[in-house]
């Protein structure tokens, strides 16, 4: 075990552990941003900078302190080590400079984009950046490109953050069929993404995506998603756990995905049959409301406790209806 | 005449044969060390030299070399960095050319050394007919014993592979060297874990410097304090100097450490002053990447004696009036030069070279690159100067390697010591667009 102080925090964890999932333990708004590190993910992380912290001292051994900042999600803990995170300005500022780079040719153009809501890149702008930028040249574009009939890749959006280069290496199934063209920034998710269209999981493309990137064509512009309601929702599966949150607009289920922890990482992955084609109530078992952060704009139409609309609760089936007697937290309206 | 340890023989007909170069005592480094020495006397001596590695960073050979894990059982691999691309830096390749065997045997003694049973020399892809020297070389080594099974007898084995790599700076830096050596997209790893715990197939590596390598011979031969007597302080032995730009007499020569710049400069032995009879206006003395130096500092200490060329002296001050000996590729600029118009160049070299992993270097390097081509084209504006430091800082110690620092250091150095000729591109605008416009001291008093 090690035993480090974030912040002024002290906090004991297994050898091993990176910093940010130290900090992470102690939760709440002293945990740095991440947006490329994702945990389910071996080797994502350290390319985004965003999670830049500093080391004040490197451990008991050698209280040092480290030269440069370091990416929190890729550097382990040693015991003794003393982080500055939120305490450092120097650490603020970079991140600032951050949201900036990420900005330059990434477009504000949250009013059309399907991630609006549910974005870490809008997120960490509004706790990070700030309300200009000093960029005047040219922004590079890009052509939409389909990846099947079912996920859409914009290019436009994408911020190289690389997680689903490694969820196409990692998750689907066959030869490495994904990953990046061109570099600086000229770099591209390679078109040869296409070859994943044919594999079960390779939805989960979408929900890894902290952008707008790589988007769901059976959601695309149906909605805002905070006009939805989350609720959690499973079926019995042959090819995964079938545990999926359904987002609801009314009685109809528009989109279906993984459910997510708090740091927007999914628990499960989930098969495309379950993703894209159980689009019915009937085909599912609902367990209740998704919680839902009470700081995100998707809480804005809902709290703690979403009403349910009474109809739909008619068309459930008994199994279901059942459960959600035996489910109180969940409210019945009309 | 300062003492030449690599290059003695460098001109010597035919010193590229295995037959010559053992006529003049090639490969007596590898029969002294696999014969009389253990693995670890010889880490010892590299390390009592007191060599620092010769690609740029100067980090203690020897302590690197102690640093490598070893685990029983797994193999370890030493790793010969060839990939020499910075502007500027051009020695590795001229040793290797003409001395594919000083290459070879500091190779076969250094993998011995580590305890290497495989050893790679990964050289740059566009250096072919280098590759195709040092393959008919490593083929007379194979053929003479000095590789392979049981060398000379020693019971030691190596194999020794050139590889030739795909043509990008980026592959130049450590780990992503390693991860194009693997077959994988040259990227950088992030660090920890460092090289020498998880290098090459995630096995305990050592990356070397094509001249750090070919000291090695030499340092084994006449042994470590010898080598450690040449040079000044902690800067010993001699190292390739790459000089180019405005000199009557640019090549690469190899200096004693502790030279004075001035001397390497004007002195008929080394580069003989600038031509044209101009007057000097800058260097930049390590390789591109470092941070440029106008005459009056490149030239004096700050205690106003001849500033020597050393890894501690050219850093005197730190960035602000120092600089780095790097890679040792020297650029010198004459008075006509226009400092925005080279930083400009280098800047879009590194643009074209980030990976393009990591978010600040992959966006800023490109932005840097934009605002100095509008500055050199006549369509600047007198706030884009302090966004370039801006930006440069933004870079600068947080990417994942150090190509970041290598295209912030040289913009926000040319806008410390040269911010005038900045300004008065923008002040300028349409004179600055002309091609060839070079700012002079005598246009603004004009």
């Amino acid at each position: 075990m090690a035993k480090i102080t974030f912040d002024g925090i002290e906090v004991e964890v297994p050898d091993g552990t990176t910093i940010l999932n130290a900090a992470r333990q102690i939760g709440g708004s002293i945990v740095p941003p991440a947006m490329c590190y994702y945990t389910p993910l071996k080797g994502s992380g350290g390319k985004c900078r965003a999670c830049l912290v500093r080391v004040a001292a490197g451990s008991a051994k050698d209280p040092r302190p480290m030269p440069k900042l370091v990416a929190s999600c890729v550097t382990p803990v040693q015991d003794g080590m003393v982080v500055e995170n939120t305490t450092n300005p120097q650490v603020l500022d970079v991140r600032k400079g951050i949201v900036e780079m990420l900005l330059i040719n990434h477009p504000l153009d949250c009013p059309v984009c399907d991630q609006a809501g549910e974005c870490d890149l809008q997120n960490f702008a509004f706790e990070h950046g700030v309300s200009t930028t000093r960029y005047q040249e040219e922004r590079r574009t890009f052509e939409k490109i389909d990846i099947g009939p079912l996920i859409q890749l914009h290019m436009t959006r994408c911020i190289l953050c690389y997680r689903c280069v490694y969820t196409a290496d990692q998750i689907v199934k066959g030869d490495r069929n994904h990953g990046v063209l061109g570099r600086g920034d000229a770099a591209e998710i390679g078109t040869y993404i296409e070859n994943i269209i044919d594999d079960d999981f390779s939805g989960n493309v979408i929900d890894v995506c902290p952008v707008g990137a790589l988007t769901d064509k059976t959601f695309r512009f149906k909605s805002r998603v905070w006009f939805t309601k989350p609720v959690n929702a499973h079926r019995d599966c042959p090819k995964c756990s079938g545990n999926v949150v359904l987002w609801y607009k009314g009685n109809d289920v528009l989109r279906t995905t993984a459910r997510k922890d708090q740091y927007g990482e999914v628990k499960e992955w989930i098969c495309n049959e379950c993703r894209f084609e159980k689009k019915e109530t009937a085909d599912w078992t609902i367990e209740g409301p998704a919680h839902i952060d009470r700081s995100s704009v998707i809480s804005a139409n809902h709290y703690e406790l979403p009403v349910l609309n009474q109809s739909v609760v008619a068309d459930l089936p008994a199994s279901t209806q059942r459960d959600l007697e035996k489910n109180p937290p969940l409210k019945l309206g009309n | 005449m300062g003492r030449k340890l690599l290059t003695e023989h460098i001109n010597v007909e035919g010193i590229d044969t295995l037959e010559v170069y053992r006529k003049h005592g090639g490969y007596r480094s590898v029969e002294k060390a696999l014969k009389t020495m253990t693995p670890d006397e010889v880490v010892e001596e590299v390390k009592k030299s007191g060599l620092r590695g010769r690609g740029g960073a100067g980090f203690p050979t020897g302590m690197k070399w102690s640093f490598l894990a070893k685990p029983e059982g797994v193999p370890r691999y030493l790793v010969c960095n060839a990939d020499e691309s910075e502007p500027g830096t051009f020695k590795d390749r001229q040793l290797m050319s003409k001395l594919p065997h000083l290459l070879i045997e500091g190779m076969i003694t250094g993998s011995y050394a580590l305890g290497a049973n495989t050893s790679y020399i990964y050289i740059r892809g566009e250096l072919l007919y280098v590759l195709r020297i040092l393959e008919k070389a490593i083929a007379e080594a194979y053929a003479a014993g000095f590789l392979g099974k049981n060398i000379l007898g020693s019971g030691y084995d190596l194999d020794l592979f050139v590889h030739p790599g795909g043509g990008a700076y980026i592959c130049g830096e450590e780990t992503a060297l390693l991860e194009s050596l693997e077959g994988k997209r040259g990227n950088p790893r992030n660090k920890p874990p460092f090289p020498a715990v998880q290098g090459l197939y995630a096995r305990p590596t050592v990356v070397n410097n094509v001249e750090s390598i070919a000291a090695v011979p030499v340092i084994v031969n006449e042994g470590g304090d010898e080598y450690a007597k040449i040079g000044v302080g902690r800067s010993t032995g001699t190292k390739l100097i790459s000089a180019c730009g405005h000199l009557n007499k640019p090549g690469i020569y190899e200096i004693e450490l502790g030279l004075p710049v001035e001397e390497f400069i004007y002195s008929d032995e080394y580069c003989g002053g600038i031509w044209k009879g101009r007057d000097l206006k800058a260097v930049v003395a390590g390789g591109s990447s470092v941070p440029i130096l106008p005459k009056e500092l490149i030239l004096k200490t700050a205690a106003g004696e001849n500033r020597l060329m050393t890894y501690e002296s050219l850093s005197d001050g730190g960035f602000v009036t120092g600089t780095m000996l790097g890679s040792g590729g020297f650029i010198a600029m004459d008075e006509t030069t226009c400092i925005v118009r080279n930083t400009w160049n280098f800047s879009r070299f590194y643009h074209h070279e980030s990976c393009g992993q990591c978010s600040p270097c992959r966006e800023g390097t490109g932005w840097m690159e934009k605002v100095l081509h509008r500055l050199e084209h006549g369509h600047g504006h007198m706030e884009d100067i302090d966004l370039l430091v801006s930006v440069a800082k933004q870079i600068e110690g947080n990417t994942i390697c150090p190509l970041g620092e290598a295209a912030a250091w040289p913009v926000a150095a040319a806008v410390r010591h040269f911010r005038h000729e900045f300004e008065w591109h923008v002040t300028h605008a349409k004179e600055a667009a002309q091609p060839g416009a070079v700012y002079r001291a005598e246009a603004v008093l004009a």
